[in-house]
């Protein structure tokens, strides 16, 4: 499942549009606001045309399960259904489907080919406007069928609320547990987006921690303690190799000071460089790592430590937290440096910013108290902050792809000490889930999209 | 998982050994008052009577000198800071200035000292602020005459708690800076 360049070839199918244009709304689904009434949406288990394993119903379980996670869609209950869809090519009984409250209907199909690959088709019917809003085929390896189910789950998804979907997406975290000697564990994990496939990629000799995808997706940075202190490491996901990036012998591909930690690496969007906190002399700063010349540049030099930077998605600017204001503040800066302006005014701790994929939020876990929140903020600072979830402990913001959902970690309270979780939460505030994960999580590094 | 607190058991150790001092001083002293000088007849015959004499238990001489209980138990191993702070506070400088005594009295030995920090903040904040913490640590004993070359650093964060409760007792023993015996002991 690492191999990344995947299989699948995407064909657009002709697009048949009923000449018969009612005075009626098309189906769009909106996610500005909280979404308090989700499109219901018929989802058959998808027609099988060929033997053998060609899973068209646990493709369909995997994209009804992708739009109902998002709370904007619900799945009509197959038991419900009137017409049985056995040709997708066939105009489906638009009343049958309107009587049952299905507003969509997604029909689809799984072929078998001459060389044994699968052609996944599918149509998107408006049962109201009784047209189609969408056809696609997919052609793929038979053991990537979850893959496709996800992608036609972000087709559905781009097609009716008009963003990008997140389905075909993996999820890098830590599962924290504890070793044999008592000594806490912090293992790099993988998993699709779902939950399904999950793997270990370190083991639990040493502590990892604080992951983040590269754009390409092939790479994740993480803070590793294989060396006996905090070391940011890049971790190729395709090889499983990983190599310091700085260190103080020769195995760093750039030198530090001695016992000078460096933290978590956020790539910038062109994949070329990586903003990262290292430990000076003074204290922690801002330092940006330019991959191709391995030219290490200082970009903070200031007595309090700054930590915690995150790009803007256009590669301009910084957002980091520091405590140079006296309690920890989130500040912009331009992404070679210069002066940084203070983006945060309240009584609370902020740490953590995060910069949203889509430019104009950051996303920050602020400190108030006994509390901890996960708000938004304006990326200039202009307006009021939006807290999406406060609770006992909140860490480690991660955004989808499309900048609609939050993953976070969680901490609750409990008789054995904090129990840390991975929940997720959509930008408006509702949606609040726990990630599909067996034992304690934490740090969620959402995947871009997968090509 | 509270006997991971270090000192604090140590402490109750050392309060039970004085208890124990303390009751036998006055058993001796109960014995030297009651010197029966009556008629009354001997006690019937006891099985175990002060005939034999008592078992002498060897004294506890303490941890070897020079070894990691030995700095543990005369200098002691962490000192503890307040609430997002890494300045020192007085008994933490006390607590540094027997350890840096206990270093110049082994100057073979070498050191790392860790930053920890409670669970009350993110996670890489909490790694710069341990670091903070061993550092603070760290330059008190080099003025204090110990060699910067024998002090290693290391920030472990939120991420090796000695108390693992959910509560301020527990955060308070866990936003310390610990010594650890590297190498160069006796041990």
């Amino acid at each position: 499942m690492l191999r990344v360049i995947s299989p699948i070839a995407a064909l657009v199918l002709s697009l048949i549009l009923s000449a018969a244009a009612m005075a009626q709304q098309p189906l769009q689904v909106t996610i500005d606001q909280g979404n308090l009434e989700p499109t219901p949406i018929a989802i058959p288990d998808f027609v099988e045309n060929g033997s053998g394993d060609l899973y068209g119903a646990e493709i369909a379980e995997v994209v009804r399960n992708d739009l109902a996670s998002s709370a904007l869609f619900t799945a009509v209950p197959q038991n419900a259904f009137i017409e049985n869809i056995s040709n997708i090519d066939l105009r489906p009984r638009f009343q049958d489907w309107r009587i049952i409250e299905a507003d969509a209907l997604l029909a689809g199909r799984v072929t078998q080919q001459p060389d044994g690959r699968l052609l996944v088709a599918f149509r998107l019917w408006d049962t109201r406007l009784e047209e189609q809003m969408l056809g696609l085929q997919f052609v793929t390896a038979p053991e990537n069928w979850r893959r496709v189910a996800h992608k036609v789950a972000d087709a559905v998804y781009e097609r009716l609320t008009g963003e990008t979907g997140y389905f075909d997406t993996r999820v890098v975290y830590v599962a924290e547990g504890t070793g044999p000697d008592g000594i806490p564990t912090r293992r790099l994990a993988i998993m699709d987006q779902d939950g399904a496939n999950p793997s270990y990629l370190t083991d639990r000799s040493y502590m990892a921690l604080l992951p983040n995808y590269s754009p390409s997706a092939q790479q994740i940075a993480y803070v590793s303690f294989i060396d006996g202190h905090a070391t940011t490491y890049l971790y190729d996901l395709e090889t499983g190799r990983q190599e310091a990036l700085f260190a103080t012998g020769t195995r760093g591909l750039a030198q530090v000071d001695a016992n000078g930690q460096s933290l978590s690496a956020r790539f910038s969007p062109d994949g070329q460089s990586l903003v990262v906190a290292i430990e000076r002399q003074a204290g922690h700063d801002i330092h940006r790592f330019d991959l191709r010349s391995r030219q290490l540049t200082r970009l903070t030099d200031h007595p309090a430590d700054d930590v915690e930077p995150s790009f803007s998605p256009d590669g301009d600017r910084i957002v980091f937290s520091s405590a140079r204001g006296g309690g920890s503040q989130l500040y912009v800066m331009d992404a070679n440096g210069g002066p940084a302006q203070r983006i945060t005014y309240g009584e609370g701790r902020y740490t953590a910013p995060v910069w949203s994929p889509r430019g104009d939020l950051i996303a920050f876990v602020e400190q108030r108290g006994s509390q901890f929140a996960l708000g938004v903020v304006r990326a200039d600072g202009s307006g009021q902050e939006r807290i999406l979830y406060e609770g006992y402990f909140v860490d480690s913001p991660a955004w989808s792809p499309n900048g609609r959902v939050l993953l976070f970690t969680r901490g609750d309270r409990s008789s054995n000490g904090t129990q840390y979780a991975i929940w997720s939460i959509d930008l408006a505030g509702f949606n609040l889930r726990p990630a599909p994960i067996r034992g304690a999580a934490s740090d969620p590094a959402w995947s871009p999209l997968i090509d | 998982m509270p006997e991971r607190v270090r000192l604090r058991r140590d402490d109750a150790r050392m309060n039970i050994k004085f208890l124990a001092v303390a009751s036998i001083a006055a058993l001796a002293a109960a014995c030297a008052s009651t010197p029966p000088e009556d008629n009354t007849p001997p006690p019937q015959t006891r099985v175990e009577g002060p005939s034999t004499p008592p078992r002498t238990t060897p004294e506890n001489p303490g941890p070897t000198p020079g070894t990691e209980a030995h700095f543990v138990a005369t200098a002691g191993d962490r000192v503890f800071y307040d609430l997002d702070q890494y300045s020192l506070r007085p008994e933490a400088r006390e607590t540094l200035r027997r350890q840096a005594e206990w270093l110049n009295a082994y100057p073979g030995t070498t050191i790392l000292v860790a930053g920890n920090c409670d669970e009350r903040g993110t996670r890489e904040y909490n790694l710069a602020l341990g670091a903070r913490r061993a550092n603070a640590a760290r330059d008190y004993l080099v003025s204090l005459g110990v060699s910067p070359s024998r002090i290693s650093t290391v920030s472990y964060g939120k991420e090796r708690p000695s108390c693992m409760q959910s509560n301020e007792a527990c955060w308070a023993q866990n936003r310390n800076a610990i010594t650890m015996i590297q190498g160069g002991s006796n041990s």
